[in-house]
C-alpha cells in the first residue's frame, strides 16, 4: 500500500485555467447540495445526499478522466460534483431529486451510470463494463465511487478480486469518509486501511488525502495510465470525511463526534484549496463569490426546467420492456381508464 | 438430439452469429461445464469469450450488466439455479430494471442460463424451482422449455431478446428429454403456449420437465375414463400466454395446473387467479394445482414424493374430471 501525502505538490506546471476550473467544480458542488438540501426542506425537491466535505476527492477524479472515453459509475453522492462529464449530469440529478423517473435518464454521449441505492452492486457492473472496453479495444476506463460502508459487502470483494484476475481497466474510488450514516469504520472492518484489501485482490492499493483536489487527481491520473496500459485495476482509499448529513433525512450531530466535526472542519477542502491558488496567484476573493453567483445561475436554470418536467402519470410502464407483454399493456389500459373514472 | 446437446449446439451457433456474444459462468470453460450444455465452446471461440469465473455468482451477474452497457450480448451461467440467491440483488434489483432506470438507453440484453427442478438426487440447494420468485420481479422474462425443438428456438430467441431473459433448463432433462431438432435458423418466439395434446374434456397447464409428466398422466387418465385431455405447455412464463390458457380452459371447463415449486404463492396460483378472471363462467369444476409442498425441498431419498408425479397428476384428473356442481 502506498500512502500519498500532497501538501508539496508543485502547481507551476498547471495550466491556471485547469487549477480555475477544479475550484469552481468543488464549489459549485457543495452549493448544488446546499440548494439541494433547501429546496428538500421547501418540499420541492425529496431526499438527496449533500457531498460537503468530499467535493475534492470526486472533482479530483474526475479531472482526471476523459469524459469522451471513460466512465463513471457513482453511488448516490457524486452527481453534484461531476461538472467535468457535462451539465446535464446536474441537469438529469435535478430530475433525480424531484422523483422524476428520468432522474438517471443521462443522455447517450454522457458517460455517466445510472444512480445506485444497492451498495457495492454498482462496483460489479463497472468491472462489466471496463471488462467490455477491454473486449472491445476501446481505450477506456471505468471509475467506481463506493463508500467505506460499501466496502463490506460482498460485491466489493467479488468485483475486486475478479478484476485482479481480468487485469480490467477499472479505477476503485473507494471514498472513506469515515461514517456509513451513524457507522464508523472502526465498526467496518479491524484492518488498517481500506488500501490494505487491494493485497487480496493482487492489485495496487494506494490511499491518498481525498481533501487534497491535486493528490487524488494525480493518483488517479496514474491509476489511469496504469489501467489503459493494461496493468490492470487500482484501489484508491480517498481519506476524507463526511462534513454534513447522510442524507436530508439524517441527524449527525446524535453520533459524530463534535471535536471529530470540528477538527475535520480546518480540513475543509474547499478553503483549503482556495487559499493553495491564492497563494499561487490564480483565484481571488472576488471569484469565490463569482464561483458561487455561477453556481447558482446554472442550479437555478437548471432545476427551474427540471420543475417544468412533470412525467405523465402512467410513465412508471415506460421501459419495462422494448416490447411489452400484453399482460402489461392490459394493466396500462386499465390503469388509465381508472384515472378518467 | 437430447435437449443439453440442442443447447450446446444453440450456444455454437449464436456464439458464430453475433461475435459480441459473450459467456461467463463457473466451469463454462475447460470444463464444459458441468452438465457439458458448453462442450467445447471455449475450445473453438477462445477463453475470452467462453469465460471461467470465480466462484462469486453476484460477480457472474454484476459484470453481465457492465458488459451489456458497453455493447456486449452477455450469457452468464448460474451453475444450478438456488445459487441464484447468491445473485438475487444484481438479477431483481439491477438487471431486471436497468432499462427502466436509464429510461430506455441502458438496454440489458442478458440471457442468464440455470439449471432448476428435481429429479436427479443433487445435493440440498440445487434443484428447487425458484419460477415464482423470478416471475414477480417485473423486467424479466422467464422460459421453460420442455423440449429439445424448443430449447433450440426458445434459446436463440432469448438470445436475441434486447430484455433481460432467465432461461430455465430442467436438471433432469438435459439427457431425458429427446427429440428432433429442426436444423438451420430456428426461432420460437417468446411468449406463445404450445397446445402438445388436444383435447376436451380437461386440461393441465404446466412447463419445462413437468410437461413429459402431464402427457403421461393425460394418456393414463384417458385410457381409464375415455376423456380427451389436454396438455398445454405454457413455454414461457413470463410473457404469459394468457389467451392460449382462456382458450382451452374455455374449452374444456376443467383444469388441472401443474408446478414443481411450494404450493404457496407458486406461478401455479398465478395461473389459476388467471383462469378464474378469464374463464370462471366456462369452469365446471375447481381448477386443481399439483405442486410441491410448503417444506424445503427434501434429500434425495424423500425427493420422489415432493415433485409432482405421474401418480399424483392423475390423481388430479380423476378428481376434477369426476367433481360435479
Amino acid at each position: 500500500m502506498t500512502v500519498v501525502e500532497s501538501s508539496a505538490v508543485d502547481l507551476s506546471s498547471w495550466p491556471p485555467e485547469r487549477l480555475r476550473q477544479m475550484l469552481f467544480d468543488m464549489v459549485q458542488a457543495r452549493r448544488n447540495s446546499e440548494r439541494f438540501f433547501a429546496l428538500q426542506r421547501q418540499g420541492r425537491a425529496g431526499t438527496s445526499a449533500p457531498i460537503t466535505g468530499q467535493e475534492a476527492t470526486v472533482v479530483g477524479a474526475a479531472h482526471a478522466l476523459d469524459p469522451t472515453t471513460d466512465w463513471v459509475v457513482p453511488q448516490y453522492r457524486e452527481q453534484v460534483a461531476l461538472a467535468r462529464f457535462g451539465e446535464e449530469v446536474l441537469a438529469t440529478h435535478c430530475l433525480y431529486n424531484r422523483g422524476h423517473p428520468a432522474g438517471s435518464a443521462y443522455p447517450e454521449h454522457v458517460r455517466v451510470f445510472p444512480a445506485q441505492i444497492s451498495l457495492a452492486a454498482q462496483i460489479p457492473q463497472a468491472l462489466g463494463l471496463a471488462w467490455g472496453m477491454q473486449l472491445r479495444k476501446e481505450q477506456g476506463v471505468a471509475a467506481v465511487f463506493f463508500g467505506d460502508g460499501s466496502s463490506s459487502e460482498g460485491d466489493f470483494y467479488e468485483a475486486g478480486n475478479f478484476a485482479g484476475v481480468l487485469k480490467a481497466p477499472l479505477i476503485m474510488m473507494l471514498v472513506n469518509n469515515q461514517w456509513a450514516i451513524s457507522t464508523p469504520t472502526s465498526k467496518q472492518t479491524a484492518a488498517a486501511t481500506f488500501a490494505d484489501k487491494a493485497k487480496a485482490f493482487g492489485i495496487p492499493g494506494i490511499r491518498v488525502d481525498g481533501n487534497d483536489v491535486i493528490a487524488v487527481h494525480d493518483v488517479v491520473a496514474e491509476a489511469r495510465i496504469r489501467a489503459l496500459a493494461g496493468d490492470g485495476p487500482t484501489l484508491i482509499e480517498a481519506f476524507t470525511f463526511r462534513m454534513g448529513y447522510h442524507t436530508t433525512a439524517d441527524d449527525p450531530s446524535r453520533y459524530v463526534p463534535e471535536d471529530q466535526a470540528r477538527e475535520w472542519a480546518e480540513r475543509d477542502p474547499i478553503p483549503r484549496f482556495t487559499a493553495r491558488l491564492m497563494d499561487e496567484g490564480v483565484w481571488t476573493e472576488a471569484d469565490s463569490t463569482e464561483a458561487l453567483r455561477r453556481a447558482d445561475e446554472t442550479f437555478d436554470r437548471l432545476f427551474a426546467a427540471a420543475e417544468a418536467n412533470s412525467p405523465m402519470p402512467d410513465a412508471f410502464f415506460n421501459h419495462v420492456f422494448v416490447d411489452p407483454p400484453q399482460r402489461l399493456l392490459d394493466q396500462r389500459h386499465a390503469f388509465n381508464e381508472g384515472r378518467q373514472q | 438430439m437430447t435437449m443439453v446437446e440442442a443447447i450446446r449446439t444453440t450456444l455454437q451457433k449464436e456464439m458464430a452469429r453475433d461475435d459480441r456474444m459473450i459467456m461467463l459462468g463457473q466451469d463454462i470453460g475447460l470444463n464444459g461445464g458441468v452438465f457439458r450444455a458448453t462442450d467445447g465452446l471455449q475450445a473453438e471461440f477462445g477463453a475470452h469469450r467462453v469465460v471461467d469465473t470465480p466462484l462469486a455468482e453476484a460477480v457472474i451477474v454484476g459484470t453481465s450488466v457492465g458488459l451489456a452497457a458497453a455493447g456486449m450480448i452477455p450469457v452468464p451461467e448460474i451453475q444450478f439455479s438456488p445459487f441464484a440467491w447468491q445473485a438475487w440483488h444484481q438479477i431483481a434489483g439491477q438487471v431486471a430494471r436497468l432499462r427502466q432506470r436509464s429510461q430506455g438507453r441502458l438496454g440489458m440484453p442478458i440471457t442468464i442460463r440455470m439449471p432448476f427442478g428435481g429429479g436427479v438426487r443433487a445435493p440440498e440447494l440445487h434443484q428447487e424451482s425458484i419460477v415464482a420468485q423470478l416471475a414477480n420481479v417485473p423486467g424479466l422474462k422467464i422460459v421453460c422449455p420442455a423440449s429439445a425443438a424448443d430449447a433450440r428456438g426458445l434459446l436463440a430467441s432469448s438470445i436475441r431478446d434486447p430484455d433481460p431473459v432467465i432461461f430455465l433448463e430442467p436438471l433432469r432433462g438435459y439427457r431425458m428429454i429427446k427429440g428432433e431438432v429442426p436444423d438451420g435458423d430456428h426461432l420460437v418466439p417468446l411468449g406463445v403456449a404450445n397446445l402438445v395434446v388436444p383435447g376436451n374434456d380437461v386440461v393441465v397447464i404446466t412447463w419445462s420437465a413437468q410437461v413429459e409428466v402431464a402427457r403421461k398422466a393425460a394418456a393414463l387418465v384417458a385410457a381409464e375414463t375415455g376423456a380427451t385431455i389436454a396438455v398445454l405447455d405454457l413455454r414461457c412464463l413470463v410473457p404469459l400466454d394468457v389467451a392460449a390458457i382462456a382458450a382451452i380452459v374455455d374449452q374444456c371447463g376443467r383444469a388441472v395446473v401443474v408446478d414443481e415449486a411450494p404450493l404457496t404463492s407458486s406461478f401455479a396460483a398465478e395461473v389459476i387467479a388467471t383462469i378464474q378472471e378469464e374463464c370462471f363462467y366456462s369452469l365446471e369444476a375447481p381448477v386443481a394445482r399439483v405442486t410441491g409442498y410448503d417444506t424445503p425441498f427434501p434429500t434425495g431419498l424423500l425427493e420422489d414424493g415432493f415433485v409432482p408425479d405421474v401418480d399424483r397428476v392423475a390423481r388430479a384428473l380423476r378428481r376434477t374430471l369426476d367433481a360435479r356442481p
